[in-house]
């Protein structure tokens, strides 16, 4: 008897032990707003940025913005932590009070539970004059993140593969962007286009070309209220036509399901790719590719999607991860100047060659090529991405930043599923119309 | 109660508070978390989850999509007899007296000591087109190259065949151990009364290995079941190689439907527990120590 008691006892404490580790906290320390700093001589504290940028933890880069930071606020002091799979860890830790000072909000969280997790960073009315697209981050007319930089969209592609296979000029058709890719395969043995198919995340880029064929701002919001978001002629369904007509035509790279994304920015540099479907953030890597490989980094150009409208290219921009201030955190006034340095002034953009957030703030060099050609830069609206992740999730296809539906369109492309090009996007028709009506919004 | 005593009741469990600890801890705690989340509409962040009854298992059970993957397991069933087969083939070679034995047991082990997620990298290597098997079939006058992991039946069976060759060596040490127990004098007699290999092997070994044989079983088929691993790290379940754990994690982490992923994995629990008893009961063995 007294042995069963004592194992009871054992069990009991142990489970009470568990319990109180397993519960998560949701209570908030504090203010729950973080407001700019106004003398940056009073802000104090130590504050923990996470990062998904582990290259620039290790080498240093960030650890020298820090420095500059501190030139103008001598009292905070700031570390960084570099997190590999920043998406999967961070909103494990999410759970505790244990998530940084400032963080990169993980697509994730679901954007009405903000207010839970972030503290807010001021009314949208104010700060969508400062910044472009805070209405991604923004819950009761507060905004709880903002970008520190935007990405435009194209085709990363290698000059010299496509001199050599003829072209001069950027097509402007998705048929005429076939024949180009033929030739390249024809003319350079080059591979015309690579998929990434394996790692999966290169491919959710091909969500990106909405706004690329209509030039419209709002068709990244449309698929919230539209049963059908690949319907004929819509960016969707030219854009994932023109990915099945790659592969379909054998213009990808033969094997899918074995590619490797480090090697394949050293295969673009070095000529043995024709092209990828990416952001425009994968210049510079492709640029430090080419030069690690000893080539010219001039030879990574970047075209827009091959279609026109009034004679014009367009180039949707929308946000990369947002910035925002954990609601735990014990130092918000110097977490919130760190978001503002590091958005403004830090230079962290332009050594990126990315798009600014900050309005009015220029274009860079990178995206010159575009600017001369008169690309337009279409703005992504952003006000509808809550809804359209949560149609998402539950019609389990995968249109945003999720690989899966596309890596079945490749499957039935290359011929390792059955169906057809109609087929599939009837299906996914049918299941985002029933999630439509079944999500919990 | 004399001093004695409390010590006599209380040792025993200070030696089990460590295991005990650990395993509540890592296995029940978390069980009992996953039927709780099971009943929830949690999305795997937020901090409030909303109790929904049993609308998960409803939709898990309306949906026979969600049951369709565990086709792929047959591709692993297949593969765990082949697996047994040969474990009992090598166990069976090396419990007798041949050179190099030891070195022989080291090598068929080790793979089994190996990571599985490096052993998923060092595969994919091995399957890419002009990679390491295409190089060695090669040699063998089978030139060209071959997308083994492209699609479908080919990179099921090869993803089954690199799971053969990862979990044969557990297999295998467990026969050893047990032929190995079987007292020598057996086999002196039976050599005496004129007894081969073959029938040595069928009337002392397999009868002596009954308990392990029935083991290795069920560890095979709740294995190939909940296979995941290295379709997840090799294929990450793309091109018709989807397990359904694999399935499951989708549901909990990309789709955030971390109530329906719950309800899931216990059905997957439930059925695994049934197959177990079922072999129970349509395999009976005798009361043995080692099961």
């Amino acid at each position: 008897m007294k042995r069963t008691a004592l194992a009871g006892s054992l069990l009991a404490a142990m489970a009470l032990l568990a319990t109180s580790c397993g519960g998560g906290g949701s209570s908030s320390s504090g203010g729950d707003s973080a407001a700019s700093p106004t003398d940056p001589a009073a802000v104090t504290g130590d504050i923990k940025v996470l990062t998904q940028r582990t290259d620039l933890v290790q080498d240093g880069t960030l650890k020298k913005y820090a420095a500059r930071f501190n030139e103008i606020y001598p009292k905070v002091h700031v570390t960084f932590e570099g997190i590999t799979d920043y998406e999967g860890e961070v909103k494990i830790r999410m759970n505790t009070s244990n998530y940084g000072d400032v963080l990169m909000i993980p697509a994730a969280v679901k954007t009405d539970d903000y207010p839970k997790f972030f503290a807010s960073l001021g009314s949208a009315g104010e700060l969508a004059k400062k910044y472009t697209f805070t209405e991604k981050a923004t819950v009761g007319g507060k905004v709880y993140g903002i970008a520190n930089f935007a990405n435009a969209d194209g085709f990363v592609y290698n000059k010299d593969v496509w001199q050599q296979a003829g072209i001069t000029d950027w097509p402007t058709t998705p048929e005429e962007f076939l024949a180009d890719l033929r030739a390249v395969k024809a003319k350079t043995g080059a591979t015309p286009y690579y998929t990434n198919y394996k790692d999966g995340w290169p491919l959710t880029a091909w969500t990106q070309v909405q706004g690329a064929v209509t030039c419209d701002p709002a068709a990244t919001d449309e698929p919230a209220g539209d049963p059908d978001p690949w319907k004929p002629g819509g960016d969707l369904n030219t854009g994932d036509t023109l990915l099945y007509d790659i592969v379909h035509d054998k213009l990808s790279e033969p094997d899918p399901t074995t590619t490797n994304w480090e090697n394949s920015k050293s295969l673009l540099a070095t000529g043995k790719i024709g092209t990828m479907w990416l952001g425009s953030w994968a210049i510079v890597q492709m640029q430090d590719a080419a030069k690690k490989a000893g080539r010219d980094p001039a030879e990574i150009g970047y075209m827009p999607f091959p279609s026109q409208k009034d004679g014009k290219f367009c180039t949707p921009v929308a946000p990369d991860y947002q910035e925002a201030v954990n609601i735990h955190s014990s130092h918000k006034a110097a977490a919130r100047a760190w978001i503002d340095w590091f958005t403004d002034k830090s230079g962290y953009v332009q050594d990126n060659q990315a798009v600014p957030t900050l309005r009015g703030g220029q274009q860079p060099t990178a995206l010159k090529p575009f600017q001369d050609a008169g690309v337009r830069f279409v703005e992504m609206s952003q006000a509808k991405a809550a809804t359209v992740t949560a149609i998402d999730n539950q019609s389990e296809i995968g249109m945003t930043d999720k690989p899966d539906y596309r890596r079945h369109l490749i499957d039935v492309a290359r011929g390792a599923a059955g169906g057809d090009l109609q087929g599939v996007f009837d299906d996914l028709a049918k299941k985002w119309a029933s999630a439509q009506k079944t999500a919990s919004l | 109660m004399s001093r004695a005593r409390v010590w006599r009741t209380v040792t025993p469990w200070l030696y089990l508070a460590v295991p005990l600890a650990l395993l509540i801890t890592f296995t029940y705690v978390p069980v009992g978390n996953m039927i709780r989340d099971s009943f929830t509409d949690w999305d795997g962040v937020s901090p409030d989850r909303r109790y929904v009854g049993t609308r998960n298992y409803v939709e898990l059970f309306t949906r026979p999509e969600l049951f369709q993957v565990f086709s792929v397991s047959l591709y692993y069933l297949v593969a765990s007899v082949v697996q047994i087969a040969l474990a009992l083939y090598f166990a069976t070679v090396l419990s007798f007296d041949v050179r190099l034995r030891n070195l022989f047991k080291g090598i068929l082990f080790f793979p089994y000591l190996l990571n599985g997620v490096a052993i998923g990298f060092v595969f994919l290597y091995f399957f890419q087109p002009h990679g390491t098997l295409d190089t060695v079939l090669g040699a063998f006058g089978a030139h060209g190259h071959h997308f083994w992991l492209s699609g479908g039946r080919t990179a099921n069976t090869s993803l089954a065949g690199v799971s053969v060759w990862r979990f044969m060596g557990l297999n295998f040490v467990l026969f050893l151990g047990a032929i190995q127990s079987i007292p020598g004098e057996l086999y002196e007699a039976s050599e005496l009364d004129g007894a081969n290999r073959w029938q040595q092997f069928r009337h002392i070994i397999a009868p002596g290995i009954k308990p392990v044989l029935s083991l290795s079983a069920i560890l095979a088929v709740s294995g190939s079941l909940s296979a995941f691993e290295i379709p997840y790290i090799m294929t990450s379940g793309a091109a018709g190689t989807q397990t359904f754990v694999i399935q499951t994690v989708k549901l909990a982490f990309e789709f955030g439907k971390v109530g329906l992923a719950s309800a899931a994995a216990v059905a997957l629990l439930v059925i695994i527990l049934l197959v177990t008893w079922l072999q129970r009961v349509l395999v009976p063995d005798e009361r043995s120590d080692l099961v």
